[in-house]
């Protein structure tokens, strides 16, 4: 019954390679169903996966497929081998249904691109990895869809790389998240070494480690944990190393959809969930987690407040809230990050597909100083933006209040948690619901500001973001005709919609009287700190969960604090439009810090960039130049010189003899040739003297 | 009586004569000439030993022969003259050289 398990990942994979081959000699309708066909496939069969999972007991709910032996040295192995638990099932329901939705979205928003074929091959090709990546059974496999979606990652921010600018920002993603992995790398590496040398067990698959995880001591436990991470500040883009998410909204915005916001960047939430039984063995580990993580979700948060580019704002909000996921598998509650993973992708993809509908109804536009008014052009889309908008910020009744609630209770009451942690996540969540109804009412609210141009705010003089690059119709109409999109745009939308509402209500906390399915669903996945420390032989920590009052205060008071962002949005930007103009005059340092993303990126060339360039010409000029190069002359000037004392053998003595041989045989020709006049006296005259000379041989010796 | 050597001596200059016509005349009448006058020389080499060495008539009768197939040869070389005028418009034996290999 398990057999179709590998069919999963394995029909994108064929999407991928029959589009990337054939795909351009194919009609742009079979492209299409090809693409969308195969990962829908995958979500019919991850759906029967998810059924038969539920009708097992909830301690055995494990899948388990191998499809053949990869490498084997001694006693090490490594399958090709698909493993489905509670986990991966909610990862592979996530990444094949948001795909799916997205794979139609996108036949809509890149209907006229002249590069269709390849781009449906990537998006497959990146489903592929990213099912890789979170059905693998084993840490190798893993790796190489983690590598896999980065690679995919880069070739589609760079889609549309006859614009410098695009290209480089796909080289800037990909090489941030190669130092990240290098993290990965190492982390592997030394948990497969340590856990082999304590253990005796060199392994990599994931339920085998697990079980003997115990052996490793805290110190490596943490120096393990701490290197995984910096894999997933990498490739979630998690403070040092976010820097790469804003550049990469050069993609086409359905790819921001689904790779830099509902599947990939969540790459690294899932790890760490997957490899929890090494994080509750540390608790350093586990707090360098929580404080990067809400660091993270506060650092983005503020930049996100005054960002002028739509797809920039959704950048910077999804980085803010992968930090919230991770503040939550953070403070130990993957249950939670894993929640909140599902409907961020919900509604970040259902945001981010909205933004594209904008972009696309107005013609590229991407400046949301110039957009407004757009409520009554596209209702669709205004509308599913307002339900996206409304459950990232946190409105009670929609998904995103249940998961952000959860990791903030959390964050509180956990036995790794702290209320600082607490209260840093709900500043941010202030921030998140604040910029994000700026978002909506600069953009679907008021006049239109393109089309009234004496609306003008002097802000746009300071508009910084020569990066923005989104434009499927490559020309700019000055008064573009605004239209809606068509259905097959706005269709995903309102599935995406529904989902964004109804998705929370599978963990619906039980102090509001819900069930929260979810967090037990997935329950037998986590270990909790306390069995980790019990199988240690030390006494359990006391669990300090806070009392009902607290969480029940705790959440009043976040809901008061989104209200709070949302009726401070209003006021700046409805009731009174001309006062941010004024705060940002009076504040102008604070402002331009802000508004310039605090240098960071300045920052970075300036300390890193600039000085391995400058290493690079060192080694370049200096050592590679100076003595490599010089050591290649040296020898390839010694073959040249050899070369030549045998090609002088070879045409002297070798070639002699063979044309030696061709002259001698030719000089005979000619020698033999002249007796052969053709006249017939001459021949006569050879046979008369040849009898001549017979006769007088006759008479000599008869004589 | 005369005796046998002034007949061999006869028929060898004939002979001789023959052969330098065939070998240093171009014309190709010229040299069917010169092979008449070897035949020639030939069959009186031929009856000359018949009447002095056998007695028999085995010499004469092979000269009759000699001189058929003189006819003979005359007749078909004379044709192939002809015909080798026709087509090069010469008979000079030093430019009819087609087969020179």
């Amino acid at each position: 019954m398990e057999n179709y398990l590998w069919l999963i990942p394995f029909l994108p994979a064929c999407g991928a390679v029959i589009l990337l081959i054939i795909g351009r000699f194919l009609p742009k309708a079979l492209v299409s169903i090809l693409a969308c066909g195969t990962i829908f496939t995958s979500f019919i069969l991850a759906v029967i996966t998810f059924v038969q999972l539920l009708g097992l007991p909830a301690d055995e709910r494990i899948i388990h497929q191998t499809v053949y032996t990869w490498l084997q040295a001694g006693v090490f192995k490594a399958s090709v081998a698909f493993l489905v638990d509670p986990l991966s099932i909610i990862m592979l329901l996530v990444v094949t249904g948001v795909g799916f939705l997205i794979h139609v979205y996108s036949i809509g928003y890149m209907a006229d691109d002249k590069r269709y074929s390849r781009y449906f091959g990537f998006l497959n090709l990146f489903v592929f990895a990213m099912l890789l990546l979170v059905s693998g059974d084993n840490l190798l496999m893993m790796f190489i869809g983690w590598e896999g979606v980065g690679l995919c990652s880069y070739f589609l921010i760079g889609f549309w790389f006859e614009k410098t600018a695009n290209a480089v920002a796909g080289m800037k993603a990909f090489i941030v998240n190669r130092i990240g992995d290098f993290g990965f790398i190492i982390g592997m590496m030394l948990l497969f070494w340590s856990l082999g040398q304590v253990s005796g067990q060199w392994t990599v698959t994931f339920t085998e480690l697990r079980e003997h995880a115990h052996y490793l001591t805290p110190a490596i436990a943490t120096a393990i944990g701490i290197l995984l991470f910096v894999g997933a500040c990498g490739k979630s883009a998690q403070i040092p190393l976010y820097i790469w998410l804003p550049d990469a909204m050069a993609g086409p915005t359905p790819v921001s959809a689904l790779i830099h916001a509902a599947t990939m960047v969540t790459a690294g939430v899932y790890m760490i969930a997957r490899m929890n039984f090494v994080y509750v063995l540390s608790p350093t580990a586990m707090m360098v987690v929580a404080i990067v993580g809400v660091s993270t979700a506060l650092f983005a948060g503020t930049i996100g407040l005054f960002q002028k580019d739509i797809k920039k704002v959704l950048a910077y909000s999804t980085i803010s809230q992968l930090g919230y996921m991770f503040l939550g598998v953070g403070v130990g509650a993957f249950g939670a990050g894993i929640f909140h993973l599902m409907t961020h992708a919900f509604f970040k993809a259902l945001l981010f597909m909205g933004s594209g509908s904008v972009i696309h109804g107005t013609g590229g536009e991407q400046d949301i100083e110039k957009m407004g008014g757009l409520r009554k052009y596209m209702p669709v889309t205004f509308w599913t933006f307002l339900i996206g908008t409304l459950a990232i910020a946190g409105i009670p009744g929609l998904s995103g209040f249940f998961s952000k609630d959860e990791i903030l209770w959390k964050a509180f009451s956990s036995s790794n948690g702290h209320w600082a942690l607490w209260l840093v996540g709900l500043i941010a969540a202030g921030c998140t619901s604040f910029y994000m109804f700026r978002l909506l009412f600069k953009t679907f609210f008021g006049k239109n500001r393109s089309l009234h141009p004496e609306h003008e705010t002097p802000e746009q003089e300071v508009s910084g973001s020569p990066e923005c690059c989104d434009t499927p119709d490559a020309h700019h109409e000055k008064h573009p005709h605004i239209h809606e999109s068509p259905w097959i745009m706005t269709a995903p939308l309102v599935i995406l919609a529904l989902l964004s509402i109804v998705g929370g209500y599978v963990g619906i906390p039980a102090i509001i009287g819900g069930a929260n399915h979810i967090e037990h669903f997935m329950a037998p996945v986590f270990e909790t700190h306390q069995e980790a420390v019990a199988t240690h032989g030390e006494a359990p920590l006391e669990h300090q969960e806070g009392s009902h009052g607290t969480e029940l205060l705790l959440m009043i008071v976040s809901v008061l604090v989104a209200l709070g962002g949302i009726s401070t949005a209003y006021y700046f930007y409805m009731v009174k439009p001309h006062l941010p103009k004024q705060i940002a005059a009076k504040f102008a340092f604070i402002y331009n810090l802000v508004f310039n993303k605090y240098y960071v990126d300045e920052i970075y060339q300036k300390v890193f960039v600039s000085n391995l360039l400058r290493l690079n010409n060192l080694l370049a000029y200096q050592i590679d130049l100076g003595i490599i190069d010089w050591i290649v002359n040296a020898v390839g000037l010694g073959s040249v010189k050899a070369a030549i004392g045998s090609g002088w053998t070879d045409q002297t003595f070798v070639d002699g003899a063979v044309n030696g041989t061709a002259t001698t045989v030719l000089t005979g020709g000619k020698v033999a040739r002249i007796p052969q006049t053709g006249r017939l006296k001459n021949y006569l005259t050879w046979a008369v003297a040849g009898v001549a000379l017979m006769i007088v041989g006759f008479w000599l010796l008869l004589r | 009586m005369i005796p046998l050597q002034h007949f061999l001596i006869v028929s060898a200059g004939l002979l001789c004569l023959g052969l330098y016509i065939v070998l240093v005349r171009k014309n190709a009448v010229a040299i069917l000439m010169g092979i008449e006058l070897i035949l020639n020389g030939a069959s009186i080499a031929f009856v000359a030993f018949s009447r002095y060495v056998s007695g028999a008539v085995t010499g004469q009768t092979f000269v009759i022969f000699i001189i058929i197939i003189a006819v003979c040869e005359a007749a078909v070389a004379l044709a192939i003259i002809l015909n080798i005028y026709q087509n090069f418009r010469t008979v000079d034996t030093d430019q009819t050289k087609e087969l020179k290999g």
